[in-house]
This record gives structure tokens, sequence and C-alpha cells, in this order.
């Protein structure tokens, strides 16, 4: 039986080797933080609008790295908080959404039998429902570009998986010698939660949690697309594209910036997450 | 097996019954009615329109009046389009929708599964390179970013296509957005179907057919490519979902007059029986082809029904 230290220092080993998720992890790096300190360097702000150079393309005006949109906003600094915003609502839509899905499922798991059986049925139905109609729904109807919304919105979309998941590893966690010993002590119920069970799943949902995240960002990019996300003025990885797409016949440089961000955060989010994945359960190709 | 499919048909019934309820419960539940933003709409005036929309009574005693709709067939009014029913509104954005769903489903059956097939055949340290990096480009490519790319390649520089648009009987306005919805599909087939098939490969039972003296082929078709597919027939569920909802941003981003567009904008308008109309369609049909699907992987491995 191998100790919790030992699946660790080997994944980490597993992982330091993995190329790809190396430099996965420095493009992120590098994207978070350009997303979070380089505004302070640009003259302009998100939304500033420069008469002079309306709708200019890269390289071509004073200081606009990356060109301007049709109403003369700086688009290098509009994807940047683009990006700042989708990371900040993905991980904290991740972190709701990882919570209640590890309480949910350790709980069903823990319990066992009707009670277990209710809770997962009720996971079941939710799951067959079309999850994006009611995100859709649920955004629409409650204030509209409000971000905590958005963000509960969509955690309330990825703790399904997560419940499953959990409620798996804690079924077969409840068999293993050391939660007998801790009943047979009298250890209380919700003690063996806190302090056996969920410290020992939390290995399979951190791999998941480095996956949801990219899921998170694509939801919200795809609701702030469709003009129910994030609005404007805000930036927004989504709502950049949808701008950017509705000038792609004059002026590409609109969709290709806030396109390029969007695919190199996702790939590199992925990528680690892949690259956690194989390092935690290692299979041969 | 029949009886337990005509068991899992059964159970449509009941869930759809929950998802009818629960999305009347929360878009009732919410603020905003649909009759906000009338022009110069006097208090008296919009109590008068919410009367005759029955909108005035208990929430309880709407929820049977749309039910006996249900029953009958009538989804009710749309509220914001007046003259139309939600019947006739999905009527005639629904066989749009529809083909481009089967179409883009059928484009990347026909090119994944065959592609990850050749995939695993194929060994070479460089294809696996190649595929992996197909994969990874498949999930971190959405549709709203594939779309506008394929527009601005095939429309606006070489002008082989329409860049968006619909004319009725002319197919060319389907190419990009069901290439569109087709391509991330089709990666992600690909990859399970070559993972899957490799796998299956280095079984047992297949390194004894080989044995036995069996052809590389038949022992391909006949023995490897079933249990192969299992994964890919199981894969065809969350697919589906991918399809329904993903046709939502290919019809905003190509224009096409399809029913996505009534879900979001009747969200916003408050346009209650016509979101309720389309939560139900397309929940239906999403349950119904998770079922087929479920039933396919029945067929390739009637194991797994025995659970």
């Amino acid at each position: 039986m191998s100790s919790r230290r030992g699946l660790w220092s080997d994944a980490r080993r597993r992982l330091r080797r993995d190329r790809a998720a190396r430099t996965a992890l420095v493009l992120l790096a590098v994207m978070a933080l350009a997303a979070l300190i380089a505004p302070v360097f640009s003259p302009w702000s998100y939304d500033t609008l420069d008469w002079q150079h309306l709708a200019r393309p890269p390289g071509t005006a004073a200081a606009h790295w990356l060109g301007t949109d049709r109403l003369g906003r700086d688009l290098l600094v509009r994807t940047l908080y683009g990006v700042r915003l989708s990371l900040v609502l993905a991980i904290l839509a991740s972190a709701v959404s990882l919570l209640i899905g590890v309480l949910w499922g350790a709980v069903a798991g823990l319990a066992g039998g009707r009670v277990d059986g209710a809770m997962m049925r009720f996971v079941d139905v939710l799951y067959s429902l079309p999850y994006l109609f009611v995100v859709i729904i649920l955004t629409t109807l409650f204030t509209r570009g409000s971000l905590i919304v958005l963000a509960l919105a969509l955690a309330a979309v990825g703790w399904l998986t997560t419940a499953r998941i959990v409620r798996t590893q804690t079924l077969a966690l409840k068999r293993r010698e050391f939660l007998e010993a801790a009943r047979a002590l009298g250890v209380p119920p919700h003690a063996i939660l806190l302090r056996h069970i969920v410290p020992n799943v939390l290995g399979p949902v951190a791999v998941y949690a480095t996956l949801i995240v990219p899921q998170m960002i694509l939801f919200e990019s795809f609701l702030s697309f469709l003009g129910l996300g994030v609005q404007e003025p805000q930036a927004s990885l989504g709502n950049l594209i949808f701008a950017g797409a509705q000038e792609m016949e004059s002026a590409p440089w609109m969709l290709l910036v806030p396109a390029v961000a969007l695919v190199l955060l996702l790939l590199s989010l992925n990528l680690l997450g892949d690259g956690l994945r194989d390092a935690f359960d290692p299979r041969e190709r | 097996m029949l009886k337990l499919a005509l068991r899992r048909v059964a159970a449509l019934i009941p869930t759809l019954l929950i998802i009818v309820t629960v999305s009347f419960a929360i878009i009732r539940l919410a603020p905003g009615g649909p009759f906000d933003e009338e022009q110069g709409a006097s208090p008296a005036v919009r109590a008068n329109l919410e009367r005759v929309y029955g909108l005035d009574q208990p929430l309880p005693v709407q929820y049977l009046r749309y039910l006996r709709g249900l029953a009958r067939g009538d989804f009710g009014p749309s509220l914001r389009q007046r003259d139309f029913t939600v019947s006739e509104l999905i009527g005639r954005g629904l066989p749009l929708s529809a083909t481009l769903g089967l179409c883009a489903i059928a484009l990347a059956l026909i090119t994944g599964i065959p592609s990850g097939i050749a995939a695993a055949l194929w060994r070479s340290p460089r294809a696996d390179v190649a595929i992996a990096a197909i994969g990874a480009l498949g999930v971190a490519l959405p549709s709203f970013v594939i779309g506008p790319l394929l527009a601005l390649v095939f429309g606006v520089h070489l002008r082989w296509l329409p860049v968006a648009g619909w004319e009725a009987g002319a197919p060319r306005y389907l190419v990009l957005p069901v290439l569109t919805l087709a391509l991330p599909l089709a990666a992600a087939l690909s990859r399970l179907t070559r993972a899957s098939l490799l796998e299956v490969l280095r079984a047992p039972f297949v390194r004894s057919a080989r044995a036995r003296g069996l052809g590389e082929a038949r022992v391909l078709w006949h023995h490897a490519l079933r249990p192969a597919l299992l994964p890919v027939a199981s894969y065809l569920g969350p697919a589906i979902a991918f399809v329904v909802t993903g046709s939502l941003v290919v019809e905003a981003v190509f224009g096409l007059p399809g029913t996505g567009r009534y879900l979001v904008q009747g969200a916003i308008d408050r346009d209650y029986p016509l979101v309720m109309g389309m939560v139900i369609v397309y929940g239906a049909l999403t349950l119904l082809f998770n079922l087929l699907a479920d039933l396919a992987c029945g067929w390739l491995d009637p194991g797994t029904w025995h659970e």
C-alpha cells in the first residue's frame, strides 16, 4: 500500500519529465502574469476611447501594440483584461463547484443506502438536462452581466461530475481499515468526513480540477459570445471574439488577437491538466 | 434486453416531466416579466395583457394549465412574436437545425472513426505527436472560434463559400456551419477510436486469434473492431449534447434561421412559452439520442446490459 507521500513525490517527478506539461505551465504563468501586471504599463485602460486611432491594425498606431477596435480601444489591454476576467471567473466557478461536488459526493458515499441513492439520482437527473440551457436561463433571468451570478451559474453545471467522482472514491475508501478504526474509536461522522475522506479524495479531484478550469473558461466565453455573459464595456475573451467576428472582413486582427489568446489559454490549461493526470495515474499510451 | 430497452423508454416520461417542472420553476421565479418592455403600457394595460395570457393566476394553476396544454401537443402562444404559436415557430426552425446537427454528426462519424482506426494501425512516433497535437487543438478551438476563422479563410479570402446567411435549397450555406460543428467532434472521436483500438489490439483474445493463424485483416474487422467501438458508442451521448449546444453558437455565428436563437432571445424577452417549448423539445431530443446511444452500446457489447 503506497503511502500518501509516495504518491505525491512520484507524481511530481513524472510531471517534471513531461515536456508538454512544463511548456504549458510556463506559458500559463506568462499569460497570467501578463494579464495581471501588463495593463499597468500601458497608457490605455480597457475602456479608453482613442478618437485618433479607430480600428487601426497592430503596430500602426502610437503605443497600440496590437491595434485598436472599432471604438478606438486598445486591443492588447482589452485582451489581457479578457484573459484576467476569464481566469478569475473560471477559478472562482471551479472552486465553488468543486466545493459543492466534493461535499455532496462524500456525504452520499459515506451515508450509503437510500440517502446515497436519492442524492445520486438527483445528480443523474440534472446530468440529463442540456446543461447549457440551464446556464443560459440562469444567466438571463437574474441580473445580466453580474459576474457573481455568472460564476454561480457556471459552478451550478460543474459540480455534477465532481460529485460522481468523489462518491466513487468515497465508496472505495469506506472499506479501508483506517475508516473502520476511526469509527470504532468513536470519531463522529462529520469528523470522519472532513479529516479522513476529503483529504484522500483530493488526488483525483485535483486532476479533474485542472481540467474543469478550461471548461469553465469555455462556458463563459460561450455565454459572452451569445451576449449573455460579460457585458460591454467589460472585456471578456468571448465578447471580444464576437465583436471581432463582426468586423472580420475589414479588420481581421480584431478577431485573431482574442482568438489566439483564448486558444493559447485553453491549450496550456488542457496540456497542464493532461500532464497532471498522467503524473498521478500513468498509463501506457 | 428488449425489456430493459422498453423500461428505459418508459423512464423518459418522468425525466421529461422533471425537466418541465424545473424549467418552469426557474423561469417563473426569476424577476422580470414578458411585458416589461412594452412601449407606453400603463399598469392597466399590462394587467390586461397578463390576464389574457393567464399570467395573473397563481403559479400552480398556470403550471397545471401548461401541462394540460402539453398533453394536447399545444405549447402555447409566443408572448413576444404575437402572431405565432410556439409550435409554429419551432416547426419553422427545427428542420434547419436538425439538418445541421445530423449532417455534423454524420460527417464527424465518417471522418473521425476511420481516421482513428488508421492512426491506430499506422504506428510511428511522429504520427503519435501529430495526433496528440490535433487532439489538444480540438479541445482548445471552440466552435465560436473555428466558425469565424473558417468564414474568414473560405469566405472572405478565398471566396469559395458564403460567409453567412441562408437561402432555402442552397446547401453551400450549410458547408461552413456543418464543418464548424463537426470538426471538434471528429477530432474527439478520432482520438477515442485510436486509443480504444490500440488497447483492444493488445488484449489476449486478439493475440490468440493471431496465434490461430487468422489474417491481420480478419482479426481487425471481425474481432477487434466491435469491442473497440464501445467507448465511441458511449461517447455518442455527450456528443449529441455537444452538437445541440454547439448548434446554438454556430447558428449565431452564421446567421442561420434555426431554433437556436429562440432559446436565447426567448430567455431575454421572458417569452415563457417559447423558452419552455425549446427546453422540452431539446431535452426530449437529448434524452432520445442518449437512449439510442445506449442501445448502440448494448448492441455492440450485450454485456453492458447486465448491470
